[in-house]
């Protein structure tokens, strides 16, 4: 318990001494995940959409690798786009393995696959209440379901925020493809198991609390969005 | 097998749909077996039957909006006809009265500079220009009906396609909305409705189909068709069905 | 799809600002092990090399066997890592043109205080002799992650005739986890753990563990520095790679390293001839 309140304070008096690095750390963390989400949610929410609509023979097979893609875990998807990205793989002319870039490109994979299942799903709900009156006005299959996501967009909002939170949250991929190199790629997460590693426990905690205490942030100003019409009032005219 | 048929009595007998034989599958299940009718313009055409008898089902064939086979759309001058259907619960987007009716026109392709207009003559028509800005899903039951018709009316259809439209209403709303249906009538869209309530059927049709377990069993001018003789299935159906209203 | 694919790679590069950092060339990526990182020797000594020479050193530290890999792929210009043979190997296979040497520290057998197993003393096999023969009760915390700690436990229990392919004995537990993980659990189940000495002055959760065997001529843990040959991977910053190489075996760098001091104790030893 000790090690518990001597974190706790120790994460105050991080955030109120505003730490240059760590904030360095903060705003490295906030900046990879928040675009691999961006990144995630144009790839994912299209994914999604399309696969709650479309019809081709193949279609369960893709539904089924989708969903079996959320187990991926973090540390396999850092390995595979390592060796994509290393100098001796196939897209080592970019240069980009160690730093940021990568980053945002491994996390961007972890959340697709989630992101699209939620999506589909989400979708899916969707168009068995409102499905045929879409149609009926006149929407293709691909219309509908780009309708429902306004709809629901409060619920997309919630499966961003989910993917945001797994992206924000793993240290596996970031690990392996940033290198958690000090000043460059260390986000809050590497910072955390480095200090584990190094033994210094309440110093870990005290970052994880912090790390909580910023998406806390985060989810607040994303509730104080203007709430249900708000958001989307006016449709193309 | 098509059925008790007689002559409808109006005198447009433009036709603008027709059925041959249509079958409608789901998987395993057939839902209608052997449909064939004709539309014309400005006929009022109410479907009866059980439920699970394949009024809905009919009702989308018509619209097109299920497979099935033998339907065919009648072009008049070169244009095919322009439908339109309600469905038992209204579907509203969440978001605000008026984008949900510039919504429709906007999937029909209705040029811009018209929309507004049609829109706003449309919720006028129906008597919800004042809640123009409120939130679609904060209205009650019959406002969203009447809503629902706004956004059928403003793509000024040939065909409404209704599907027991007054069926989850009270009393006072079903009201609101029998008297717009009627009202809208009035300019000559042809109408096909399906419903529980034989009333609402001896008010506002010109003619009645009776279908069961998938087929049509009976296909009469309003008249005749609550004179009788019926089939006996079709007359016990009816006398299931009393009280009127 | 490769291309739309480099294009998005692309755009997540300038959204990040990294082709901004990588316009400032002058940088190089070192492959180097946890236990060097931790022990804190390199916030001492990179800021004095950069002071030097205005390059940055970006340090990869993850275990030796991982570190001579991505050198091996080309993902990093130079490499200092502390398993003589490995580096010996990495030479002959032709990744680099040669090894440096650079500094040593020492192992030491780190046990709980009370060390029931009596291993208190200079000699590190006769140690792990004990440990062997102690059965379940006395527990020793293997990294088993090919490091050059590894690779040198493995040599003392050979040293003390134990033959862990034949056998394990009743208290090993391997981790396959770094030096500071490996720690941790040792204080946690108060067991023994090989560990080098710069990783455990800066260790913080000690528990009840302390240095039990120090001072034995085969706990010498030294250290090499390699550059990436250009030849096996053309794109590698060699002329810079070589500029901290050089630094490093030269007076400033040797100095340097001796001055590195936690709780006034040094932890590494210049070796550079």
């Amino acid at each position: 318990m000790n090690t518990v309140t001597e974190s706790l304070w120790l994460a105050l008096r991080l955030i109120v001494e505003a730490d240059a690095r760590l904030m360095g750390v903060v705003w490295l963390s906030l900046r990879v995940s928040l675009t691999a989400c961006a990144f995630g949610a144009l790839l994912g929410l299209a994914l999604g959409a399309w696969l709650a609509v479309a019809r081709f023979p193949g279609h369960r097979a893709l539904v089924w690798a989708v969903n079996t893609l959320l187990a991926l875990p973090s540390v396999v998807v850092g390995l595979v786009v390592y060796l994509m990205l290393s100098r001796s793989g196939p897209l080592g002319s970019l240069g980009i393995l160690f730093t940021p870039a990568a980053m945002v490109v491994a996390q961007s994979i972890l959340v697709v696959p989630l992101i699209a299942a939620l999506t589909r799903r989400l979708v899916l709900d969707g168009l068995a209440e409102g499905g045929d009156q879409l149609r009926s006005l006149g929407a293709g299959p691909l219309m509908t379901a780009g309708l429902m996501l306004v709809h629901l967009r409060l619920g997309v909002v919630t499966v961003l925020l989910t993917a945001f939170g797994r992206a924000v949250a793993e240290v596996g991929a970031v690990m392996v493809v940033g290198g958690n190199i000090d000043g460059i790629t260390r986000v809050m997460t590497t910072a955390i198991a480095l200090e584990t590693s190094k033994g210094d426990l309440p110093l870990a905690l005290a970052l994880g609390v912090v790390l909580l205490m910023v998406v806390g942030v985060i989810n607040l100003a994303v509730g104080a969005l203007p709430g249900r019409g708000g958001v989307l009032r006016e449709l193309p005219t | 097998m098509s059925g008790i048929s007689g002559i409808s009595g109006m005198n447009d007998r433009t036709p603008l749909i027709t059925l041959q034989q249509s079958a409608v599958h789901f998987g395993a299940v057939q839902a209608l077996h052997g449909v064939s009718l004709t539309l014309h313009r400005g006929e009022r055409l109410a479907l009866v039957g059980a439920n699970g008898s394949g009024k809905t089902t009919l009702l989308r064939l018509l619209h097109g909006l299920v497979e099935g086979s033998g339907r065919q759309e009648h072009a008049a001058e070169g244009k095919k006809p322009v439908l339109a259907m309600l469905f038992q619960r209204p579907f509203m987007l969440d978001l605000s009265v008026r984008p949900n009716v510039l919504l429709s026109l906007w999937l029909r392709k209705v040029p811009r500079a018209e929309r507004a207009q049609r829109c706003a003559s449309a919720l006028a028509r129906v008597g919800l220009q004042p809640l123009a800005e409120r939130a679609a899903r904060t209205l009650s039951g019959g406002q969203q009906q009447r809503l629902a018709l706004a956004r059928a009316w403003a793509l000024q259809p040939d065909v409404l396609l209704l599907d027991e439209p007054t069926a989850s209403l009270d009393p006072g709303a079903k009201r609101e909305v029998e008297t717009l249906i009627e009202d809208l009538v009035q300019e000559g869209v042809t109408l096909v409705f399906s419903t529980h309530n034989l009333g609402q059927a001896k008010r506002l049709a010109t003619r009645v189909i009776y279908l069961e377990a998938g087929r049509l069993v009976v296909d009469l001018p309003v008249l005749p068709f609550f004179n009788g003789p019926l089939p006996t299935e079709a007359a016990l159906f009816l006398k299931g069905e009393l009280p009127w209203a | 799809m490769t291309s739309r694919l480099r294009c998005g790679l692309l755009a997540a590069s300038l959204l990040l600002g990294a082709a901004a950092a990588q316009a400032q060339d002058r940088f190089i990526v070192m492959a180097s092990t946890t236990s060097t990182e931790q022990s804190g020797l390199f916030g001492h000594l990179l800021p004095i090399f950069k002071q030097a020479t205005g390059i940055d050193v970006r340090v990869v530290a993850v275990g030796t066997g991982q570190a001579l890999d991505s050198a091996r792929r080309g993902d990093a210009d130079v490499v200092l890592v502390h398993d003589t043979a490995a580096e010996e190997k990495f030479v002959h296979e032709g990744f680099a043109k040669r090894r440096l040497p650079v500094m040593y520290n020492g192992f030491v057998l780190i046990g709980p205080a009370a060390d029931p197993m009596q291993t208190r003393g200079n000699n590190v096999s006769a140690a792990l002799g004990k440990l062997a023969k102690s059965g379940p009760g006395g527990i020793f915390i293997s990294r088993g992650d090919k490091s050059g700690t590894h690779a040198a436990e493995l040599r003392f229990w050979k040293a003390a005739g134990v033959d862990l392919a034949a056998g394990k004995p009743a208290g090993y537990r391997e981790c396959g986890c770094g030096m500071g993980p490996a720690l941790n659990m040792a204080s946690s189940l108060n067991a023994y753990v090989l560990a080098d000495r710069g990783t455990w002055l800066s260790f913080k959760n000690r528990g009840e563990l302390r240095v039990l065997v120090e001072g034995d001529r085969s706990l010498f843990n030294p250290y090499g520095v390699m550059v990436v040959d250009a030849a096996r991977h053309p794109h590698v910053k060699q002329a810079l790679a070589q500029q901290f190489a050089d630094w490093i075996t030269s007076g400033a760098g040797q100095s340097a390293i001796a001055s590195y001091k936690i709780g006034g104790e040094q932890l590494f030893f210049p070796s550079a001839n």
